[in-house]
């Protein structure tokens, strides 16, 4: 241990800790503003380089950044001097002088760090005011919006990108006051290798990466007539919306999310899970087939299109690999459009289909050529939790105080199966489920598997499912599936399936979330919510899903036939990797 | 191949006692000396002697910089039977015939050039020389490009000596003994720094050398690189063994390709010598080189930054710790030294810890290389024992001002040095004293001011430079230099009021205690040394509107006064044609239109334009 004096408080903290740390132990919060910190993905963003946390270090020439300074033994630290207090008081001011002071206009108005900082340092007047950046928004990509001109050059977007996700987009461009962070030559982000995982999003404390805002488009759905206006809830969005509201993280908020999209006007409000358990159907039965055949070995998950992009930028050749199964959502959108349709006897184009999802990459995928069958999206439009959460504080929707609702059916109704999908390692444990029950003929009651469950990064298991060793992987941000993939290429790791989501942790960490500000409790909670809802369920396998009994008796038939086919599977395309 | 030592003493005995033309024309063939004409006069010698046939009796050495930028192209006539020498410079093609007409005596109407410097590991400074050449002991008098020039002046003696006599602790015991401190800008003790990455247990070390060289008008570690390539090869072979390193990177910029030429050749010759590469001397140590480009940021002079670029990643500062000794490149143990520290590596090696620590001050040992600029009559490059006076340098040296104006101010430290006025010329210049008169030793950039420079401007000037080769990283380098730049902008346009002098001492004080990296941290010292020292001239700027120096141009206008004679010269010369008058009539400038570019005041022969 090291000990050492803050402000003449004696500490001892363990070697390698920061004086930032050390002054947190003894209940000092020292500002900062770049430092960026998830511990339960071991990331680190400690560039030290907005000096907002300043601080004076007896013997030392200059201030020391607090983030990034590691204590010595007997070092006297003093955070509140008017020389460290000046000091961190003009950084203010100065990254103020170069930003828009538009903050009650801004999307981040009321989330953003630097708008608490300001209020914080009590800091009222810029005194260095001058020149400011000017930068065209980049608003050519349907899921993220640019707006460099808010950009404090805090680079957490650079860690994100690059360090956690390793898609490599992102990095400082230009020097000195010009200097800013976008991708290679200033290009847009759709014309870049970009995911739109959302992870720069996420960790942007400022209004510079925000998500394309698609809820003007919703409210004008939602009042256009003659049209059949039906939404869709991602399983993570259930387990994270009540943060927006004053709800403790981790509360299952499913019944009050339920009534309130009924009160926003939706004409029917469905559920994802539903399309979950859809996919595990036919997932499951491709995994069998692949098992049972003991070729195109690994197979990987396919229902995070953030994932799927990275495939095909960074692993063309592996575009065989992943299931054909599509994603949920977009199952849901083309049964929505033609199972659904018929039923009720309405055209596919007289249906919007809106999905909320904790997702941006969501809104990409639902704009993909494929997904538009005969011009028709399957998935019309694609809001964020946190758009959904605006939508309701604008129509003055208070989510903690409603009654609990049920979804409507048929697209309604799920399984515990299904909600896990929200959850790193959770669409692995529900295919082996279903597959479990399938390859023995009998219904097993031990379908627990714990072993891939948690936020580590790459989880490992051997499964026996009917007498044989299924081995597993399940990885989430995509620097861990690009450790298991190469791994793979070189012959040094072999699986039979492989699930892989973008956002470390998996969907309830997703790009769409409530702002966690580095904040792992709130992401522990949301995952220990999910199995909670997964295990108060009375059905917990998705071939056990009444509904989807029904869906495969009255219209597909069953999973992998022609018509599961045509509506329920896709393909993947080799991209340009830059 | 040289693989043992016993080869090397052999071939530097053969050399050494080898048989020297009667007479040798050195001609000063570095980037400045080819510039100014040097290979057209070098073609003219040649042809003259093949016209004599003096071939055998005549030789021609190219060499590298002698340092007299004032007189390029120059040239030193050596006569080997009497030792004795005389160097010419401004030498035209045309002067061929009369140079080789007078071998033995300086011919007439030619420019001769006294030399200035004695060499302290060859001589005794019997005649009181301002300069002392370790550094540059070998540039401007061998030929850079022959291993065998190298070798007669007891090359890579150093190196044989170190692998064959001493283990790597006494390599570093010595350097440490020896005081030298790094000569890239912070003065860190070298053998300290070697102690540290030599601490570290590692697989894989790296030497690197920073020629990164980028402080405008700086080109010390250009001209040992293109003058004695060999020196740096052997210095850093030392190094790496020193501290465990089998892996050496030269990092330089692509802006010098005769010293990345000079560097090919000399690592080619070495390795195809064994001078480089496995088994150096049979001594089982192992030493190979490579040269890493830089494009020409200025704070990839900055360690973290250089490395990063040889990652090939941004060049930006990270923060330390860890020091690079401890995770450098790849994250291994890696030195970065520059290219003048290098080059002292052999001379201590040679001579000991003791002799180099005569020579210089107490805290600052050894000599500095200074690239002598601006409004010196002499410009040049000089290398001077640490403890030399400024007076010394700019009027001994640099000959005084040019046109015999006033001296105002000089600038150590390159762009982010600081100025030091008259009342301090007589400080003797080491690391400690530049820092405590608000400048600092730098890499040896050294730009003498006079009295028509404006210290306002020059301090944005610097400051733009800064501005501009910040990396971006931090807030006070990113945005607080801007201000700072905006705020100079701002006194020099007049409209700066006592409240702005008070923001820019305090956004410079601010931003010198919270930067990043050295760039950051020194940037505002144009700003502060001059406010401290010129305060006059901001408050003239700020209280009367008024630039002394009559450089800001928003803040002069120029008058005619009854002095004028009407002919008219002003008026033809004025680029934007607004000065009017008929012929032996007085003129008038329209202010309207005048855009204060002071062409009439130049060109005016009766001192009838006032600038006020």
């Amino acid at each position: 241990m090291i000990n050492l004096t803050i402000n003449d408080t004696p500490v001892s903290v363990e070697e390698n800790a920061t004086i930032l740390q050390a002054a947190a132990k003894i209940g000092i919060r020292i500002p900062t503003l770049c430092h960026f910190e998830l511990d339960c993905f071991s990331i680190e963003h400690r560039t030290g380089s907005c000096r907002i946390c300043v601080v004076e270090v007896e013997g030392r020439r200059n201030l020391a950044p607090a983030c990034c300074t590691p204590v010595n033994e007997d070092m006297v630290v003093k955070t509140n001097t008017i020389r460290a207090i000046n000091a961190r008081r003009t950084m203010l001011d100065l990254i103020l002088s170069d930003h828009p002071k538009e903050c009650l206009t801004c999307e981040k108005n009321g989330d953003c760090e630097l708008q608490n900082l300001a209020s914080e340092m009590d800091l009222h007047h810029v005194m260095y005011e001058g020149e400011m950046s000017t930068y065209k928004i980049d608003l050519a990509c349907n899921a993220i919006v640019r707006d460099l001109n808010k950009c404090i050059m805090c680079r957490r977007c650079e860690t994100a990108c690059n360090d956690v996700q390793t898609v490599g987009i992102l990095s400082g461009v230009g020097r000195g006051f010009d200097a800013v962070v976008a991708p290679a030559a200033m290009m847009p982000l759709n014309e870049t290798k970009c995911v739109f995982c959302g992870q720069c999003v996420a960790a942007c404390p400022v209004g510079a990466l925000t998500e394309q805002n698609n809820k003007y488009q919703v409210w004008q759905a939602l009042n256009q007539k003659g049209k059949h206006v039906i939404v869709q809830t991602a399983p993570a969005v259930r387990v994270a919306i009540g943060e927006e509201f004053g709800m403790d993280p981790g509360s299952i908020a499913t019944g009050k999310l339920v009534a309130g999209l009924r009160m926003l006007g939706f004409d029917k409000v469905f559920d994802t899970d539903f399309a979950a358990d859809l996919t595990i159907m036919e997932e499951t039965t491709e995994l069998i087939e692949r098992l049972t055949k003991n070729e195109n070995l690994p197979i990987l998950t396919s229902c995070c299109p953030g994932w799927v992009k990275f495939l095909e930028h960074q692993f063309p050749e592996l575009v065989y690999m992943p299931s054909t199964a599509k994603s949920p959502q977009q199952m849901f959108g083309a049964i929505a459009k033609s199972y659904y349709a018929e039923k009720l006897g309405k055209k596919p184009e007289d249906i919007i289909c809106v999905s909320v999802m904790p997702c941006l990459a969501k809104k990409y995928e639902a704009s993909r050529e494929e997904f538009a069958p005969e011009g028709v999206k399957d998935v019309d439009l694609v809001i964020s939790t946190r758009e959904l959460a605006d939508m309701f504080k604008e129509a003055g929707i208070q989510l903690e105080k409603l009654e609990d609702k049920e979804y409507d059916n048929p697209l309604g109704e799920s399984t515990g199966a299904a909600i896990i999908f929200g959850a790193s390692g959770g669409v692995l444990e529900a295919a082996l489920r279903t597959a479990a029950d399938w390859l023995t003929g009998e219904d097993i009651k031990d379908i627990d598997f714990n072993a891939v469950r948690g936020l580590e990064g790459i989880k490992e298991a051997t499964v026996n499912v009917a007498g044989t060793d299924v081995k597993v992987a399940v990885t989430s941000g995509l620097g861990n599936a690009r450790k298991v993939l190469e791994k793979i290429q070189k012959g040094e790791a072999h699986y039979h399936a492989i699930e892989i989501m973008a956002c470390p942790g998996g969907c309830l960490n997703g790009g769409g979330q409530p702002y966690n500000h580095g904040d792992s409790d709130i992401l522990e909670k949301r995952k220990e919510a999910i199995y909670t809802a997964d295990s108060d369920l009375p059905i917990r396998k998705s071939h056990e899903n009444p509904h989807i009994k029904k869906l495969y008796d009255d219209y597909l038939e069953k999973p992998g036939s022609k018509l599961a086919h045509k509506l329920l599977h896709t393909h993947y395309t080799p991209r340009k990797n830059w | 191949m040289i693989d043992s030592v016993d080869k090397l003493t052999q071939r530097t005995a053969d050399l050494q006692g080898r048989t020297q033309a009667g007479t040798q024309i050195l001609v000063s063939m570095g980037t400045c000396g080819v510039a100014a004409g040097a290979a057209p006069v070098l073609d003219a010698l040649k042809s003259e002697i093949a016209n004599r046939k003096l071939e055998n009796a005549v030789k021609i050495v190219e060499t590298g910089c002698m340092g007299l930028c004032h007189c390029e192209p120059s040239i030193e006539i050596l006569d080997s039977e009497s030792n004795k020498s005389f160097t010419y410079g401004k030498v035209k093609p045309e002067d061929a015939g009369k140079i080789l007409d007078n071998l033995k005596d300086i011919a007439a109407g030619m420019t001769t050039v006294d030399r200035t410097w004695y060499y302290p590991e060859l001589e005794e400074n019997t005649e009181n020389k301002i300069q002392a050449r370790i550094v540059l002991k070998n540039s401007g008098r061998i030929n850079p490009e022959i291993l065998d020039d190298y070798l007669a002046n007891d090359g890579y003696t150093a190196l044989a000596k170190v692998l064959t006599k001493m283990q790597p602790q006494d390599v570093i015991d010595e350097i440490t003994a020896s005081g030298l401190r790094g000569r890239g800008g912070g003065g860190f003790p070298t053998g300290m720094k070697w102690s540290f990455a030599a601490a570290q247990k590692s697989d894989e070390k790296y030497m690197i050398c920073n020629a990164d060289e980028g402080d405008p008008g700086a080109f010390m570690d250009r001209a040992v690189l293109e003058g004695d390539p060999h020196a740096v090869l052997e210095a850093m072979a030392i190094a790496g063994y020193a501290i465990g390193a089998n892996h050496g990177i030269i990092y330089i910029r692509a802006e010098y390709p005769l010293a990345i030429q000079r560097l090919q050749i000399a690592i080619a010759q070495a390795e195809e010598e064994g001078l480089l590469g496995d088994n150096i001397f049979g001594s089982g140590f192992n030493f190979k080189l490579e040269l890493k480009y830089g494009a020409g940021a200025f704070v990839c002079g900055e360690e973290t930054a250089l490395i990063h670029s040889i990652e090939g990643k941004r060049g930006e500062p990270t923060f330390k710790p860890p020091f690079p000794a401890v995770s450098g490149l790849w994250k291994k143990p890696t030195i970065v030294n520059n290219v003048e520290t290098y080059a002292n590596v052999p001379a201590i090696i040679r001579r000991g810890a003791g002799w180099f620590k005569g020579i210089g001050t107490e805290k600052s040992a050894g000599t500095k290389v200074f690239a002598l600029a601006g409004k010196v009559k002499d410009v040049g490059l000089v290398e001077v024992p640490m403890g030399t006076k400024l007076r010394d340098i700019i009027f001994g040296l640099g000959g005084g001002i040019e046109f015999d104006k006033k001296f105002k101010a000089v600038q150590t430290g390159g762009p982010s040095g600081g100025c030091i006025k008259a009342d301090k010329l007589d400080t003797p210049i080491d690391y400690d004293n530049l820092i405590a008169l608000g400048s600092m030793m730098g890499s040896g950039g050294m730009i003498v001011m006079d009295e028509d420079d404006c210290m306002v401007n020059i301090a944005k000037f610097f400051l733009e430079f800064t501005l501009d080769e910040s990396c971006g990283k931090c807030t006070p380098c990113r945005v607080g230099n801007k201000r700072l730049y905006e705020m100079l902008e701002e006194i020099c346009e007049g409209k700066g009021t006592m409240e702005t002098l008070n923001k820019l001492r305090n956004l410079s004080h601010t931003i010198k205690d919270t930067a990043l990296c050295g760039l950051g941290q020194t940037s505002p010292n144009p700003i502060l040394s001059t406010m401290i020292n010129f305060e006059d001239e901001y408050l003239a700027h700020v209280q009367n509107h008024s630039c002394p120096a009559g450089v800001c141009t928003k803040l002069i206008t120029y008058e005619i006064n009854d002095n004028c004679v009407g002919c008219t010269l002003c008026a033809r010369n004025c680029p934007v044609d607004c000065i009017s008058g008929e012929r032996k009539g007085l003129h008038v400038i329209d202010q309207s239109k005048c855009i204060k570019c002071g062409v009439c005041y130049s060109a005016c022969k009766f001192h009838a334009i006032d600038r006020k």
